[in-house]
């Protein structure tokens, strides 16, 4: 953790991603996806524990779950964007609810993608891969 | 003890002068005050008191100084002139309250106005009315002209002054007095031409004078009765003494005959009773300054209460003087409130109650003369003017100035006329009798003033004849011989007759001597006058316009100010040539306003457009110079066609038409207007339900996309991963089906929700043991409770008094509540007490756990859709629906279900279920 004065520095090899939901059997699929990509997996179950993850891990990138008991993924999204120290994380927004406006709700906190249950794991799998090297490469 | 006339003190002539001016001076303040306030729009006579006062210059210096006179001399029979005004107000209500309301649709200004305009606004009408007006009203003038003159002599000049050294000098000084009222009341009534419409400030004055004058005579009276006597008693007792008092105090005929006078009570109690409203000075007062309707109940027993105030004090003072100075001091009587406080050297209140005299004195000249100057200009000088043309030749010029310059020399011309009558007859009667003159004169408009407020045939003929046959019998039989007992004519011919014919002897009319020479002329001068209105009107049908008028005044109550009252008009004329008579009248301002607020109402499709406007312009117009003259000039610039009768009831029928269909459309479009609000309520209420829905369908969105995520994602996973281990593969294929499960389970209840909410869900209705239900239900959730390590507790009577209700559902809620509860109960030692209890309403059911309980920010919210209490992590897989649907069940049935309050772990959920439900739930 001190060997990084910022996340983008980590190594490309094992980038560490935090997984944020309350719903347990998402968390399964969601761990085995990211494992089997390579990368570091974190696990938060509510919004407090992720935000408090984000910033004791610093983690390149993070699946936000938007309604999570205690502290919502919006709410998470814009601490983390409002956070000096960790503002630069990549997030990415699940969200079980559909409406537009939802989703204006995520892009307004902030989020860099916004995605919709039930997803494509692959598409989610490539949409995670292309932000950490369009990450790197910044 | 008997103190004389003469020895009294005297006080300077410049001091009276003086007090008199400032005196004078102080009511045209109070009037100007009234004046600026009205132009300012903050009116101070907006109230009944002040009308009720206003109308208190009935009491002259006739009531002020006469009463005590007539007290003296004839006894009680100063009573019936204020008995008469207080029968009036009894109908002020319904009559007096009729004429504001005409008066001021029509904008009437006079009572000559309101005469003319009732018969087709003639100006022969107006004419003979202004006449009679000015004939009978002169007399009346002298007296208050001889009543301050008099005053004013014995305050400052040695008693009986008409017989003095200085009685020359004093009849020069009431020609002084009668110069300086006319330029006073030039200031108060004529500074302005709107002043045509209302005179705030002469309201406001005379209201302040009514004040002044009462409390001086009551100021005389209290200092008589209790200063100079003991009490009322005391002057009776002393009274009794006199001689020839004592036939006094009795109802008798006013000539010594010992029986009741019953037609002269009559006959002065009928005339008062008419000349409370038919004085000129009255029906200003009443009619044209009344600002507000409702003043008018107030005034009605206010006005005869001031009545009844001003007349406490007058048998105390006229008995009094008679103690004081001798019964020989009757003829004296007259000035009695001024010599009785003199005699007592009462000097100071001597001098108020000189000012009180001058206050009643005035207040009538004022009045009395601005509403004779408005009925001779309008109905006699203006007439005469627009027949000799004299305003086609300065056509375009201003006549506003004109009309204040007519009004002006009226007032000095009717106060000259008083002045002279005076000089004539003023001598010679006592003040009671020359009032009762003019009283009888303006008692002949009552006939065509009254019928023609409530007979819709009285015509213009018949009017006129009425008035002309009473006013000639009553010049003939009280008129000339009061002249002629004053010396200035012979006067053979009152015992003897004209030509010697005793027959027309004028105070005994063919031979009837039996009454007195009032009720005499009375009698015979009404009975000529109505005969002749009712005979002529019924001989002749109406004119178009006099039919019109008489619709028009008849039926005011009926027709509002709205646009479908009828317009009595027909023809063409141009709004240039309507706009410059306006100007010319009323000034410009004015006269741009009519249009302006023509414009307003009337669109300009409006075919009745012409009709409308003409009538607006004349009605105004009628304000400044009356309604016959007014009808002239409007039909001078106009291009008229004649109005038959039949014409008139076309247009009332037109107008009757136009304002059903105008109530019709009021009421379609009220009822438009409840249907809207109706639609938009519903509106409201759909939108509050599509927005309840959406929330809804969100919630139920999401619910159903969380598992379906999890299905999802694991089942690729496992496609894209065919060499996956086959412990993780079991793993994968375990939740699925625990997802699946749940998203049926969830389909299942969100479609028993919304058929519970839509209303759609069935329910039988039987009767069910609620002990039973719990039983059976305990023993099938048993299996599944022990897999979760917990224990189930039933303490439950055998059976308990059945309820009316669907077992199925009320099996469907137990168990929720008991699978709830095994959702949260620890991993060990887990417990779930079940109870039921049964009391005289109702069963109550209880399921209590020992899990974690509802933390208190849940609690609210514990029985909302999609609320699942605990953490997602430990959280038995539910739906978020099982509590909502368990207590709309519950409520169904009659119930309620809560959650308990509880001391120490673990959550209690309880429901209660009466044997008679209040009423069952038609729709949740």
């Amino acid at each position: 953790m001190t060997t990084a004065a910022s996340p983008s520095r980590d190594g490309p090899a094992h980038p560490k991603v935090l997984i944020a939901d309350d719903e347990p059997n998402i968390v399964v699929s969601l761990e085995f996806m990211m494992k089997r990509e390579g990368f570091e997996v974190l696990v938060a179950r509510d919004g407090v524990k992720a935000l408090d993850a984000i910033r004791r891990e610093h983690p390149r990138l993070v699946l936000l779950d938007a309604t999570m008991p205690g502290m919502s993924g919006f709410d998470v999204c814009e601490a983390v964007r409002a956070d000096a120290a960790v503002s630069g994380t990549c997030i990415v927004m699940l969200t079980a609810k559909g409406r537009e406006t939802d989703m204006a709700r995520g892009v307004g906190a902030g989020a860099d993608a916004y995605v919709t249950k039930p997803f494509s794991t692959r598409d989610l799998v490539q949409k995670v891969k292309e932000m950490l090297a369009r990450d790197s490469a910044a | 003890m008997t103190p004389t006339l003469t020895a009294a003190p005297v006080l300077s002539a410049p001091l009276v002068v003086g007090v008199a001016i400032a005196y004078l001076a102080a009511l045209f303040a109070v009037a100007a005050f009234a004046d600026r306030r009205a132009r300012q729009g903050r009116s101070v006579i907006g109230s009944a008191w002040i009308y009720a006062l206003s109308l208190a210059v009935y009491c002259t210096a006739w009531t002020y100084f006469g009463s005590v006179g007539r007290a003296a001399t004839t006894g009680v029979w100063f009573l019936p002139i204020y008995l008469g005004p207080m029968l009036a107000m009894v109908l002020a209500w319904v009559v007096v309250r009729k004429m504001v309301r005409i008066a001021h649709s029509y904008r009437i200004t006079s009572i000559a106005d309101f005469i003319a305009a009732r018969y087709g606004k003639s100006p022969l009408v107006a004419a003979v009315v202004t006449l009679i007006t000015v004939v009978g009203i002169v007399p009346y003038i002298a007296l208050q002209l001889k009543a301050v003159s008099s005053g004013f002599a014995v305050l400052t000049g040695p008693a009986g002054a008409a017989g003095g050294a200085g009685a020359a000098w004093w009849q020069d000084g009431t020609l002084l007095v009668a110069l300086a009222l006319a330029v006073f009341t030039i200031l108060f009534g004529t500074r302005h031409l709107d002043s045509a419409e209302r005179h705030e400030g002469m309201v406001a004055a005379v209201a302040a004078e009514s004040l002044v004058k009462l409390a001086a005579f009551l100021a005389v009276g209290a200092f008589v009765t209790w200063g100079v006597f003991d009490g009322m008693a005391d002057i009776w007792a002393r009274a009794q003494t006199l001689p020839g008092l004592h036939d006094l105090m009795r109802l008798g005929g006013a000539e010594g005959s010992a029986s009741f006078g019953y037609a002269q009570w009559f006959s002065l109690t009928l005339l008062s009773m008419l000349s409370v409203v038919l004085l000129p000075r009255q029906f200003q007062m009443m009619v044209v300054e009344c600002v507000d309707e409702r003043h008018i109940r107030r005034a009605a027993w206010v006005f005869p209460a001031y009545l009844l105030a001003i007349n406490i004090f007058v048998l105390p003072l006229a008995l009094g003087g008679m103690v004081l100075f001798g019964a020989g001091s009757a003829s004296q009587a007259e000035t009695f409130v001024l010599t009785l406080p003199l005699s007592q050297g009462q000097t100071g209140l001597a001098l108020f109650a000189f000012v009180g005299g001058l206050s009643a004195a005035t207040g009538m000249l004022i009045v009395e003369t601005i509403a004779v100057s408005t009925m001779v200009c309008n109905d006699l000088v203006m007439p005469t003017l627009l027949r000799l043309g004299a305003f086609r030749a300065q056509a375009g010029g201003d006549l506003t100035g004109l009309l204040l310059a007519i009004r002006r020399a009226a007032i000095v011309g009717v106060l000259l006329l008083g002045y002279l009558y005076f000089q004539v007859a003023g001598e010679a009667y006592a003040l009671v009798s020359i009032g009762l003159i003019s009283f009888a004169a303006v008692a002949q408009f009552a006939p065509a003033l009254f019928g023609g407020m409530y007979w819709r045939g009285a015509t213009r003929l018949g009017a006129l004849g009425g008035l002309l046959g009473g006013f000639l019998v009553w010049a003939w039989t009280l008129m000339l011989p009061s002249v002629a007992k004053s010396g200035w004519i012979g006067d053979a011919f009152l015992t003897h007759g004209p030509f010697g014919i005793a027959a027309l002897a004028p105070e005994r009319l063919f031979g009837l001597a039996a009454l007195d020479n009032l009720s005499h002329s009375l009698f015979w001068s009404l009975l000529a006058n109505v005969s002749l209105y009712v005979g002529l009107s019924l001989w002749r049908a109406p004119s178009g316009r006099e039919a019109s008028q008489a619709l028009l005044f008849v039926d005011v109550f009926a027709r509002g100010r709205s646009a479908a009252d009828p317009i009595f008009w027909r023809g063409r004329a141009r709004p240039d040539a309507l706009m410059a008579l306006a100007r010319r009248l009323i000034g410009p301002e004015a006269a741009a306003q009519i249009f302006a607020a023509h414009a307003h109402t009337a669109g300009v499709a409006d075919p009745t457009a012409d009709a409308r406007l003409v009538d607006a312009v004349e009605r105004r117009i009628a304000g400044a110079v009356g309604a016959a003259s007014a009808r002239v000039l409007v039909a001078a610039v106009a291009e008229e066609e004649p109005l038959g009768t039949a014409d008139v009831m076309e247009i009332l029928d037109e107008a009757s038409q136009l304002r059903v269909y105008a109530r019709a459309l009021e009421e379609k479009s009220r009822s438009l207007e409840a249907a809207s609000a109706e639609l938009s309520d519903a509106n409201a209420q759909l939108r509050t339900l599509d927005e309840l829905k959406d929330d809804f369908m969100s919630s139920v969105t999401h619910e159903l996309r969380t598992p379906l995520t999890a299905i999802r994602a694991l089942s690729e996973l496992m496609v894209d991963a065919p060499d996956m281990e086959e412990a993780q593969r079991e793993e994968f294929l375990r939740i699925i089906v625990a997802e699946s499960e749940r998203l049926s389970r969830l389909v299942d209840q969100v479609l028993d929700m919304a058929k519970i909410e839509s209303g759609h869900a069935e329910w039988h209705a039987v009767d069910v043991d609620l002990a039973a239900v719990v039983r059976d239900a305990v023993t099938a959730t048993r299996a599944l409770a022990q897999a979760r390590g917990a224990e189930i507790e039933l303490a439950a009577p055998s059976t308990v008094p059945p309820l009316k209700a669907d077992p199925d559902r009320l099996t469907q809620v137990v168990l929720n509540l008991i699978s709830n509860a095994a959702k949260f109960v620890p991993a060990t030692g887990g417990r779930i007490a079940v109870q039921v209890s049964a009391d005289a309403d109702g069963v109550e059911v209880r399921v209590a756990d020992n899990g974690p309980g509802v933390p208190d920010e849940d609690r609210d919210t514990i029985f909302e859709k999609f609320r699942q209490g605990g953490d997602a992590l430990t959280r038995p897989p539910g739906t978020g629906l099982g509590l909502p649907i368990s207590r709309r069940i519950v409520d169904h049935f009659g119930g309620t279900m809560w959650l308990e309050q509880r001391q120490g772990s673990g959550a209690c959920f309880a429901f209660r279920l009466p044997y008679r439900p209040k009423k069952m739930e038609e729709t949740p």
